[in-house]
């Protein structure tokens, strides 16, 4: 609870951080256990310097970087006064720690200090705080728009901002409005930073994206060439933005988990997951065993089918044409379970705030266990295809390689990050939602470059369809949902038999169910890497702040550092490699 | 040496409904080999997929891009149909039946295929757009270079024959197919062949997941459609050199005529390119040429003087 305010232990990373600032700093408790610390704005660089230098086993990771508004929160007693409030999520891997800085600022349109100067992913999530909250970061090399377009006016998650388009005038398009945007989308080299001529060149630019058949939705780089050589590479999002954040400040806890299946679209109910699970530590619900088991094995089937779309386009992006073909019908194999279990395919929206929307259909066991028993002798059938090949090869090993450090600065994480020797996995270092109870490896590869990303996916296939058999192995019987009033919608048996079941199931599916006053973060090893859900309740029956902390958004921000100097060829493999989605990136 | 003219609209009917089949049986083979049907909805089998496919192309909208150098920009898809079509014109199907029994023919099929180079290039150059530039940039350079290998490949079985004639290439073969003498050869021919075809996995020029589509991006409508019957053609027109001057052409056993054997041949050497597009990923641009300039090419060399060896050493003896 955000009034009850603690005073850290001194010989833990918040006392340290006590002793170092000084009085000033307020120590906030929140649902998640991660040590949460308020300093003075002044001090931001100052503290994250400390923190990723300082100390021993230090805070190398930034996980996550946001703001929340705070100027319409009621519940923030004991909390310093705040308009806007920035927030810093720092990992040690080494300490297996996490701690959340925060700063508050005052005024319309705040300022504070950056913070790229301590870490290098800071550069990305300062830009899309100041394009959707309007707080300046002092010292930003570029702070522009960077997930709306450049003429944009206002900054989305403003609270004053509208979230729906009955809270606008109607839409018109000027002739002078629409000639300003053209206008704006003239290329310029010099905007993208990059120089037009060198000493004996003149460097071509070439537009990649956001049309463009390899770059997996609509993504664009702006290349600068020499021959097919790149010099420089300058990523471009924001055409997938969809404002996911805001919706979620209008949806109810419940009506919200659809929304999050289309973040990362290929991870379906892996996009539930973590999002559940904080509305549930929130809450305090307990989800029941065989509700953990129905989680895990969908979730694992997901992974299996993201990777298997990963497998089949980098193939496919390497020039290798049929291998997509035979991953797709696998894939589809792999659909049809979850649509005799979930109804959906894609986007089944299938788990509930304290378990899972059904239980499991008669004959669910044999389906997935055929799957298991079929999958593996495909994979070996794919290895001698694909990863074996020598012109694959070629392609691959040794091209956009980066090391352990290199990845955490950039906030690299999942498979990507274990392909440069980091064995971190969230299901094993810190299992949640019942990962504790089975029995899999961690693939793990030490080159870091395409081949070894690939590598990695690949293993994951096998370690996922051994999660996978041991759920239907050990499948527990009992209740699919929790009984906790706040699980929505709550189950109907007694609905007819005692009132106070009766207002719940009314209350929760009428209004949706009312989270105490919170905050919590809860993260996971989705498809793509970890994952976060960091929501803020006031209360309500709405969230007052949902912050997505997704894997795909920070690996693009690294694409210039492992292709420059590469060529055209080598940027479709990097690119590829990384397996990101558009939505996931931009929200 | 008489034209053949009787043999004129037989061969070019042949070849331009050969490469609009050989877009059906493609997509066809590759659909089969990739778990899925391919196109099987218009006609018996689809067969009139192909139909269906030109009426599309001319009724679309003929684009010419307005930045675009507008003349060469319309002339490059019919250089790359022509300078196919003209090397159909040597190619003996069987025992007389070719429009033209040139005692140079080797090297006609050499200058002509090299023209359709030009089509690909100044396609390229003309379109004024830079994914065009830099598919014509690479086509330059991959197909100069596998000309080179080319060339040299069949210089082999030259020397075996003693004649630059493609009919007595053919009759050289009635003891063994040159394949076997000149294995080294054939590997190098047929894998220059796909370069020339600039097919998957050496379809670099067009690379759609690096170029969208290469030098090609620009056209539309039938101007598209002829670059595309141009590869085609060149498919058939590598797979029917390969059989007449490594796999003994129209020859064979008597119980089918000798145009069977050879369109037998010729069918089964296609399937094969097929084949390879659907399973070989494609190689960088420089390993591309470096697997050309550092590896193909001494092993031409190699092969060259060691049948100059041979054949010089086998008539000082006898």
């Amino acid at each position: 609870m955000s009034e009850a305010v603690l005073q850290p232990a001194a010989d833990t990373v918040a006392g340290l951080l006590q002793a170092r600032l000084g009085p000033g700093c307020v120590h906030q408790n929140t649902v998640d256990g991660i040590p949460t610390v308020w300093i003075p704005e002044s001090r931001i660089v100052d503290a994250l310097t400390y923190l990723k230098t300082g100390i021993d086993r230090p805070f190398n990771l930034l996980f996550d970087l946001s703001a929340v508004d705070e100027r319409l929160r009621e519940h923030r007693a004991g909390l310093p006064q705040a308009d806007f409030t920035v927030f810093y999520h720092l990992m040690s891997l080494d300490r297996d720690e996490d701690i959340r800085i925060k700063v508050g600022l005052s005024g319309e349109f705040p300022h504070v200090d950056s913070v790229t100067g301590v870490f290098a992913n800071a550069n990305w999530y300062e830009r899309e705080a100041w394009d959707m909250f309007g707080i300046t970061f002092d010292g930003h090399p570029n702070l522009t728009r960077i997930l709306t377009p450049p003429l944009w006016e206002g900054h989305p998650l403003r609270k004053e901002h509208p979230a729906r388009a009955t809270e606008m005038d109607p839409y018109k398009m000027t002739q002078e409005f629409q000639d300003a945007q053209q206008e704006s989308l003239r290329f310029d080299p010099a905007e993208w930073g990059m120089t037009a001529h060198a000493a004996h060149t003149d460097f071509m630019f070439l537009n990649l994206g956001p049309n463009h058949p390899s770059v997996h939705g609509v993504f664009r780089i702006a290349l600068q060439l020499d021959g097919e050589v790149i010099i420089d590479a300058v990523p471009d999002i924001g055409y997938h933005h969809r404002g996911a954040e805001k919706m979620g400040e209008r949806q109810s806890w419940h009506t919200y988990i659809p929304y999050t299946d289309r973040i990362d679209y290929l991870g379906g109910v892996m996009n539930n997951l973590p999002y559940v699970m904080a509305v549930e530590m929130m809450a305090g619900i307990e989800v029941p065993p065989r509700a953990q088991y129905i989680r895990i094995m969908l979730a694992e089937l997901f992974r299996i089918s993201s990777h298997l779309v990963f497998y089949g386009t980098f193939a496919q992006d390497v020039g290798q044409m049929s291998p997509v073909f035979y991953m797709f019908a696998d894939r589809e194999r792999l659909f049809s379970i979850i649509e005799a279990i979930t109804g959906g395919r894609m986007h089944p929206s299938w788990f509930r705030i304290g378990g899972v929307c059904q239980d499991l259909p008669e004959g669910w066991d044999t389906m997935v266990r055929d799957f298991v028993d079929y999958m593996p002798a495909r994979m070996d059938h794919y290895e001698k295809m694909a990863m074996q090949n020598s012109i694959l090869k070629q392609r691959s090993v040794g091209v956009g390689q980066y090391s352990t450090e290199e990845a955490l600065e950039w906030g690299i994480t999942g498979p990507s990050l274990r392909a440069t020797g980091c064995d971190w996995d969230l299901r094993r270092k810190r299992p949640y939602g019942g990962y504790d109870q089975f029995d899999f490896e961690i693939p793990v590869a030490d080159g870091g470059d395409v081949y070894d990303r690939a590598r990695v996916r690949i293993e994951e296939i096998r370690q996922s369809l051994r999660i996978i058999r041991q759920c239907v192995d050990n499948m527990p019987s009992g209740p699919y949902k929790a009984t906790h009033p706040q699980t929505t919608p709550p189950p109907k048996e007694r609905t007819m038999q005692d009132i106070e079941t009766l207002i719940h199931h009314f209350l929760n599916v009428s209004w949706g169910p009312v989270v105490p006053p919170s905050e919590c973060c809860m993260m996971i090893e989705a498809t793509k890497g970890w994952n976060s859900y960091y929501l803020t309740s006031d209360g309500g029956g709405m969230s007052y702040r949902t912050r997505i902390r997704t894997p795909s958004f920070p690996a693009l921000q690294m694409i210039p550092l492992i292709s420059n100097g590469f060529m055209i060829a080598d940027l479709i493999a990097i690119i590829a490699s990384i397996d990101f989605v558009m939505a996931d990136v931009d929200r | 040496m008489e034209v053949a003219f009787i043999m004129i609209l037989p061969v070019l009917l042949g070849a331009v409904l050969g490469a609009a089949m050989l877009i059906w049986w493609e997509r066809r083979l590759l659909g089969f080999w990739q778990d899925r049907p391919g196109p099987n909805r218009v006609g018996p089998f689809g067969l009139l997929q192909i139909v269906a496919d030109v009426i599309k192309l001319f009724t679309k909208d003929d684009w010419v891009p307005p930045f675009s150098d507008r003349v060469i920009f319309t002339l490059a898809p019919t250089a790359i149909v022509a300078g196919m079509l003209m090397g159909f014109a040597v190619v003996p199907f069987g025992p007389g039946l070719a429009i033209i029994d040139l005692n140079i023919g080797v090297l006609f099929f050499l200058a002509m295929t090299s023209l359709a180079v030009y089509g690909v290039l100044l396609g390229g150059l003309a379109s004024n757009n830079k994914y065009s530039l830099l598919g014509g940039l690479r086509s330059a350079a991959q197909m100069v270079t596998y000309e080179v290998f080319m060339g040299l490949s069949i210089m082999g079985v030259v020397i075996l024959t003693g004649s630059f004639n493609l009919s007595e290439i053919v009759r050289a073969q009635e003891e063994t197919w040159f394949v076997i003498p000149q294995v080294l050869g054939f590997a190098v021919f047929v894998i220059a062949g796909i370069a020339e075809a600039h097919r998957l996995p050496f379809d670099l020029p067009e690379a759609e997941h690096e170029l969208t589509a290469g030098f090609h991006t620009e056209y539309s409508a039938m101007k598209f459609g002829l670059i595309m019957v141009g590869e085609y053609l060149s498919v058939i027109l590598t797979s029917a050199m390969t059989v007449t001057l490594f796999l003994g052409g129209w020859l064979g056993p008597d119980f089918l005529p000798p145009i069977v054997w050879f369109s037998i041949k010729t069918g089964l050497f296609i399937c094969f390119f097929v084949l390879l597009r659907a399973s070989i990923p494609r190689p960088r641009y420089d390993q591309l040429m470096s697997l050309g300039w550092k590896i193909l090419l001494p092993i031409t060399l190699i092969n060259l003087l060691a049948t100059g060896a041979i054949v010089l050493s086998m008539e000082g003896a006898a």
